[in-house]
């Protein structure tokens, strides 16, 4: 008999009657400005948060705050700030990126978590491996739980999703608490009304 | 054949010999418990989540066998190569195993304690490969050669002044430089050069799903998806018990986890892996390693529902004044000395004893397992089966005769309190491992039995 019988055959002996998956309710959020609360935890965990009316608006913050840095961008309307030197095949051509931005369409208010897809990035390693990561998210697509969170991703497919809460971050250190760790050093959050076309 | 080992009240007494550090390191402790509290307290519905995930776990519990072979077809289907491991052994020969197989000899390592649970590291650098762990915590405790004395705060006990110290050694640091951004910044660098050049990441798991074949892995460093994303090769360790039925369920968990450990609302990464990415090769190892065996004890199955959240660790009274290295187990404090008697009863027959049974642990637990009960229930079935540790066993047979002969009961209380009384210094001394850093109570003027015997005359 190989491992995996034998694995399933004890536990098959050992585990105990069936019993009933619970039901799990959405449960009432003890808040209902699911922007405000989004915000505030996102600066809460060292997240800044942009509350901006156009990717012109973005354009302005982004080259003022980087420059003529290495950008990437999963916006078009962003494309004038992208690097095209990077060979964007390679993971580790990226290790010398300053900014990933990135627009996700999905965000939970109750701990400003962020749900960012392989779909969205060009490589699973993007909003990792930069020194510092934007995500563009538009306010109706916030959701209040987990719980609303998980409702809509429910069928969705993907090879890799992540849900992004603010830069990489440790408190190894006698617990004090230092932004970027081998992520980003910092998460900028623009908030971003749809746009009319 | 067992090696000897020292037992929890030496191993404390160790850890104790610092007082300054016993305090610093209690009061570390009840600050995350703490924040814990701050965090749980801003969901209204917290003990209803508790109850959800227990119940969740109760039903995985209960059909995890078919829960394994749904998670293993929707694997494979996703690209996922499944392997299955019976012990330790098997797994550490798995992982090397596929090592071999692309000759690579240099590994770079996320937080897993199933891997310490293994010794994966000793195995694998006796084979001569190397392995990096990336946490910050991990990497610590590595160079200091010494093993995680917490699951989520690997290097809690450490000052930063012996970091700095361990950093000018190993990373070229400037003596005497213990700032944690600075060593931080240091360790990003030197870390950073082992992701982009390694070509195969282990990481551990925190949450499989059987109805999609994808696990998810929790870290705030993001060291797990750096390894991941940047190696060839992605080999995921988890224990059979990590599965979850359904991909919503994570929405209770992961409100629970961190929370639990650290008060966050959130870790900053909940990565979900569901398939590997374009030319990479992902494998699973789902490891036993005593959970069947563990599932079939009654009293002690719930065990199986902990999601490593730490909490109940933070919150314990002894393990905050012992230290993490004196349960000699690569899981310490509370659930520790419940998992480890199940690897071996002999090794770990002292963990179960290194406990108040204040019910502290189990308050906290974010699945609700009855952790205190369990260490009780130990006690009783090391006990029965003459594991107890050897201090404890001359106690624990004194008593029981002590009980079973009330007449001696009453004479031993009268002398006892005769000998507290006249030379305290025979009970405050380090025999009496009730004496730990502690003094004794004061004796009670007269026993409950001669209280009563006086009253219930008076009340006839
Ligand atoms: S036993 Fe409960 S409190 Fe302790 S680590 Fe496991 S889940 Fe957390």
């Amino acid at each position: 008999m190989n491992s995996r019988e034998k694995i399933l055959q004890a536990v098959k002996q050992n585990q105990p009657e069936p019993v009933s998956l619970p039901h799990i309710p959405f449960f009432t959020p003890p808040f209902t400005n699911l922007e405000q609360k989004f915000t505030k935890v996102l600066q809460s965990i060292g997240g800044e948060v942009h509350r901006v009316s156009s990717y012109a608006e973005i354009n302005q913050i982004l080259k003022k705050e980087f420059g003529s840095k290495t950008i990437f961008s999963s916006a078009q309307e962003l494309a004038e700030l992208m690097d095209t030197g990077l060979d964007y095949k390679n993971a580790h051509a990226f290790a010398d990126l300053e900014l990933a931005v990135v627009e996700a369409n999905l965000a939970v208010a109750e701990n400003s978590a962020i749900w960012v897809t392989e779909a969205m990035v060009q490589e699973r390693a993007l909003p990792f491996i930069a020194q510092h990561l934007a995500l563009i998210i538009q306010p109706q697509n916030l959701v209040a739980t987990m719980h609303e969170a998980y409702a809509r991703i429910a069928d969705a497919d993907y090879g890799f999703a992540t849900f992004i809460a603010g830069p990489s971050k440790t408190a190894d250190i006698e617990q004090s608490l230092v932004l970027g760790a081998h992520g980003p050093k910092s998460l900028l959050v623009f908030l971003l009304d749809r746009e009319i076309a | 054949m067992h090696k000897t080992i020292a037992e929890h009240p030496s191993l404390a007494d160790k850890f104790n010999k610092d007082e300054e550090r016993v305090n610093w390191h209690d009061q570390t402790l009840w600050w995350v418990r703490a924040k814990r509290d701050k965090a749980a307290h801003t969901l209204p519905e917290w003990e209803d989540l508790r109850n959800l995930a227990s119940q969740i776990k109760h039903n995985v519990l209960s059909n995890l066998s078919e829960y394994l072979v749904q998670f293993e077809e929707n694997a494979l289907k996703n690209n996922i190569q499944v392997h299955w491991a019976a012990d330790a052994q098997e797994h550490n020969a798995i992982v090397k195993s596929i090592l071999q197989k692309h000759g690579v000899a240099q590994i770079v390592k996320s937080k897993s304690m199933l891997t310490e649970e293994c010794h994966l590291n000793d195995y694998l650098q006796k084979e001569g490969i190397e392995v990096i762990d990336t946490d910050l915590g991990e990497r610590i405790v590595q160079l200091a050669q010494e093993p995680p004395s917490h699951i989520v705060l690997p290097c809690i006990h450490k000052k930063k002044e012996e970091i700095g110290e361990l950093f000018h050694l190993h990373l070229g640091t400037p003596a005497g430089n213990a700032d944690p951004q600075f060593l931080t910044a240091a360790a990003r660098l030197h870390l950073r050069e082992k992701f982009l050049t390694r070509k195969i990441a282990i990481t551990g798991v925190n949450f499989a799903v059987a109805e999609t074949g994808e696990f998810v892995v929790c870290t705030n460093e993001g060291n797990a998806d750096m390894g991941a994303h940047l190696a060839d090769v992605h080999i995921a360790c988890m224990g059979i018990e990590k599965l979850i039925p359904e991909r919503h369920h994570l929405g209770v968990f992961l409100r629970l986890l961190a929370r639990s450990a650290t008060g966050q609302p959130i870790t900053t990464y909940s990565s979900h892996f569901k398939k590997p990415r374009q030319g990479q090769e992902m494998h699973l190892v789902l490891v036993d390693n005593g959970r069947s065996r563990q599932l079939g004890r009654e009293d002690f199955r719930n065990s199986l529902k902990c999601i490593r959240c730490g909490a109940c660790m933070n919150t314990c009274p002894v393990y905050r004044r012992s230290g993490g290295h004196s349960y000699h187990n690569a899981i310490a404090g509370p659930i520790g000395s419940i998992l480890a008697p199940n690897l071996d009863m002999k090794d770990y027959a002292d963990l179960p004893f290194a406990s108040t049974l204040c019910g502290s642990c189990s308050n906290v637990c974010p699945v609700k397992i009855d952790i205190h009960n369990q260490l009780y229930k130990w006690r009783q079935v090391l006990v029965q089966q003459g594991y107890a540790p050897a201090a404890k066993k001359a106690a624990m047979q004194g008593m029981a005769f002590t009980f079973s002969h009330p007449a001696f009961y009453r004479m031993a209380g009268k002398t006892g309190k005769w000998f507290m009384k006249t030379t305290p210094f025979v009970v405050n001394n380090s025999f009496n491992p009730w004496y730990k850093q502690r003094d004794m109570p004061e004796p009670p003027k007269e026993s409950f039995h001669d209280w009563y015997k006086k009253n219930r005359k008076q009340n006839e």
